[in-house]
């Protein structure tokens, strides 16, 4: 009994959320992969993209709920959700239209790029905060939890109970739908080869008639796409804020640069990676412990490695050994 | 028009522009706005250094500006009664323990064959290690906590005095810059160890997360900075303006040039600190100036422009490299002491990204990368500016929003949504500087 008892509180606290908080790194992460893969330079801007992306959905949502539509047990977001792609997608264009592309046909260095996207990055922060204002905002709703830890007790007759919140299915049923989606259009379509073999080899791309503007317009389109998609979930799953969107961009970068940044299958193992470790390392694991272990040795403190607020510091130094050891990450990705 | 009339009209424009506002808004702003724009000179330069000099591309600014404000204090705040014989050795023999878990790891990596046995060791030593560190620390952090933990509830710096006193010792102060620099080039000095051989846009990344951490740290670490119960109260190198205005010779003196004596004494007050602050401005400036201009300056540019030649050359690329990663760093780490000092607190939760890393890098755009003269013009220019956005972008909101009705929901979104204005502003001037002038306002020789 007590062994059943651990593992559910070890599924509540550390399994589930791991798991919803690693499929938002893993979309996100994609994102910041795929315009490294072709247009080769790290995008800074990418956490306000997601921003801009959700405050569009938000905006949706609250005038829906205004006029009494909702989807039931499901958050009303779900329908709001494709036109803040379509919002976002218009303006990663736009961007790419007035900024990118004048660097892209100078051939500029990656760097001056990435300094390019921090301006991007003020500009969109600057208007998401315009728009929508700097504070914290919470758009959930519909049914609450799938399972609420006192049904689940009461099923089972358990000492601890297991929630499972519907954003946190929700999460990961969209992600692995935009996953499949991703790859099927990566590997089977005509547009995602082209994609991949522009990210291969530019020239021999080039050589072989692939449009590199559509390519790369393309890749805005699906980057803009999964940014509002994990902006959503994020924001579903925790509450919005432009600051905190702002902040993930660490440990997406972390997973994309752990998984091998360019490679779309490390992005996801990486999410996987960073969300599991941060959620280890800073959970109190005595809940756990007091069951496994026989009384006398059971921990006195909360046997939490290190508090929540150093969540950045693991992401990091994951970052850091993987960096050390294996720059092109755990799959090989781009290394120059 | 030559270089340097063009130069001297640029640093007229921007300081009339200081001026101008001070006749609008009174002075103690307009001194106030010149005394961070120093501050931020200083910044600029330093990461001028190592973006316009070598090339690197530094975005932990903020950790190294903050690690300065935990030097001020540490130095500049007294020893609190009783913490350190609570905690202190017990602190240190933790972080001792630490750091020689991290060199037996090193040092186990060099020494044994590669394979799982090694990564085996590594991580029982690592896992190890860090359970005793925390085993010592955790108790002892608890002790220094617990002393007055509405008051000091942390071991307090260097400062001679006693809670009292210690505000007559404000020239402590002083010391406490370049131990700014020497903490920022502590961590500056662990970061390229690790970050410098890898390409440019990793150095970046890491340096964004090791600003976070660092600031993370501060804001949690009670001991060793009150967490973000903040250190107020910080000795002053400069006078008092409480006793300035009870000070009979100077209350005369300011009547006599047409000052009350509360209004004169800011700005005394700040005019002191604008000496000094130029002072180190002019310092930093010639080092920098001169270091340029010395062959050493020369073959850090050489590497910039050309990697791969320089090292042909004979160059040791990652050695310079770290060489002025450190410098650079030392100069925001000065820069931050400094701030800290003229805030007179440290508060770790004010530390934000935008303000103190991207602000800076487009302080250095604007001003001319590679040119130290175009990074202190941008540092002054960029702080006005950034200041300045705000009433003006209320302005015209309000004359924007004038033909609307009073209780319009738009007009007062319109209204409120003026403070955000900045970074708006600011990302606009940088790409605009990017695109059409991407040398910047001075341009480098």
């Amino acid at each position: 009994m007590d062994f059943l008892n651990a593992i559910v509180a070890l599924a509540n606290y550390v399994l589930i959320p791991g798991i919803a908080y690693g499929s938002q790194l893993a979309i996100g992460a994609l994102g910041v992969t795929l315009v490294y893969g072709i247009l080769r330079f790290s995008n800074f801007a990418h956490g306000d993209t997601m921003a801009f992306g959700t405050m569009i959905v938000i905006l949706l949502t609250w005038w829906l709920q205004s006029l009494g539509i909702n989807l039931g047990p499901l958050p009303t977001a779900l329908i709001a959700l494709p036109v803040g792609i379509l919002g976002c997608i218009g303006m990663v264009l736009l961007t790419d239209r007035l900024v990118y592309r004048f660097y892209r046909e100078q051939k500029a260095k990656p760097v001056i790029l990435v300094i390019v996207s921090m301006g991007v990055m003020f500009i969109m922060n600057g208007v998401v905060r315009l728009i929508i204002g700097p504070d914290d905002q919470s758009f959930a709703d519909g049914e609450r939890f799938i399972i609420s830890a006192r049904d689940f007790k009461n099923m089972t007759g358990l000492a601890e109970g297991l929630g499972i919140r519907t954003t946190q299915v929700l999460t990961v049923v969209t992600a692995v739908i935009v996953v499949a989606l991703l790859f099927w259009f990566l590997n089977k379509t005509r547009a995602g080869k082209s994609m991949r073999a522009y990210s291969d080899n530019e020239d021999l791309a080039l050589l072989s008639g692939i449009n590199p503007e559509r390519v790369v317009m393309l890749t805005w389109i699906i980057v803009a796409a999964l940014a509002t998609i994990a902006g959503t979930l994020y924001g579903l799953d925790k509450s919005f804020k432009p600051f905190t969107y702002f902040q993930l961009l660490l440990p997406i970068f972390a997973s994309a640069v752990v998984g091998g940044i360019g490679n779309p299958l490390g992005a996801i193992a990486g999410g996987f990676v960073i969300a599991f470790s941060e959620v280890t390392i800073t959970y109190a694991w005595k809940k756990v412990l007091v069951y496994l272990m026989p009384e006398p040795l059971e921990p006195s403190g909360l046997v939490q490695l290190m508090s929540t607020d150093y969540k950045f510091a693991v992401s990091f130094v994951i970052l850091l050994i993987v960096l050390l050891f294996k720059p092109t990450g755990l799959f090989k990705g781009q290394s120059t | 028009m030559t270089d340097t009339v063009k130069n001297t009209l640029l640093f007229a424009v921007v300081f009339g522009l200081i001026i101008t506002s001070g006749f609008f808004q009174g002075w103690n702003s307009a001194m106030f706005i010149l005394n961070m724009g120093l501050i931020s000179a200083i910044m600029a330069l330093g990461v001028n250094l190592q973006w316009g000099f070598a090339g690197l591309f530094n975005v932990g600014v903020m950790g190294f500006v903050a690690l300065g404000g935990l030097a001020a204090i540490l130095v500049g705040m007294p020893a609190t009664p009783g913490a350190f014989a609570a905690g202190g050795p017990g602190i240190i023999l933790a972080l001792v323990l630490g750091i020689a878990t991290i060199f037996s790891a090193v040092f186990t990596m060099k020494k044994m064959a590669p394979g799982r046995t090694r990564s085996l060791t590594i991580t029982a030593i690592l896992i190890f290690g860090f359970f005793v560190f925390r085993g010592f620390l955790d108790p002892n952090v608890e002790l220094i906590e617990g002393i007055n933990p509405a008051q000091t509830g942390y071991l307090g710096g260097l400062n001679p005095g006693t809670a009292e006193t210690y505000k007559q010792n404000g020239w402590i102060m002083l010391f406490a810059w370049p131990v700014g620099g020497l903490f920022a080039a502590g961590a500056a000095w662990l970061i390229g160890k690790a970050a410098l051989g890898l390409r440019s846009d990793y150095l970046a990344i890491a340096t964004l997360g090791i600003a976070e951490i660092i600031i993370s740290i501060l804001k949690n670490e009670d001991w060793l900075t009150r967490g973000v119960k903040n250190v107020i109260g910080i000795p002053r190198p400069v006078p008092y303006e409480i006793d300035l205005q009870s000070s009979a010779v100077f209350v005369d003196r300011a009547a006599s040039m047409g000052f009350d004596p509360v209004e004169g004494s800011t700005i005394l007050v700040k005019l002191l600190y604008a000496v000094l602050f130029a002072a180190v401005l002019l310092v930093l400036f010639w080092l920098s100036h001169r270091a340029l201009n010395s062959p050493w300056g020369r073959m850090l540019r050489a590497i910039r422009d050309n990697e791969v030649a320089a090292e042909a050359m004979g160059k040791d690329v990652t050695k310079r490299h770290l060489q002025v990663f450190i410098l650079g760093s030392a100069i925001c780490g000065i820069a931050g002491a400094m701030m800290t000092t003229l805030d007179g607190q440290l508060t770790p939760g004010t530390y934000q990204p935008l303000r103190f890393t991207f602000l800076i890098w487009v302080m250095v755009i604007v001003g001319g990368s590679g040119s130290n003269l175009g990074a202190i013009l941008g540092g002054f220019l960029i702080w006005f500016l950034w200041v300045q956005v705000e009433p003006i972008g209320l302005f015209v909101m309000n004359i924007v929003t004038s033909g609307m009705a009073e209780d319009s929901a738009l007009r007062a979104h319109l209204i409120d949504s003026a403070a955000q204005m900045r970074l708006l502003t600011m990302g606009l001037i940088m790409i605009l500087v990017l695109r059409f002038s991407p040398r910047g306002l001075i341009p480098e020789k």
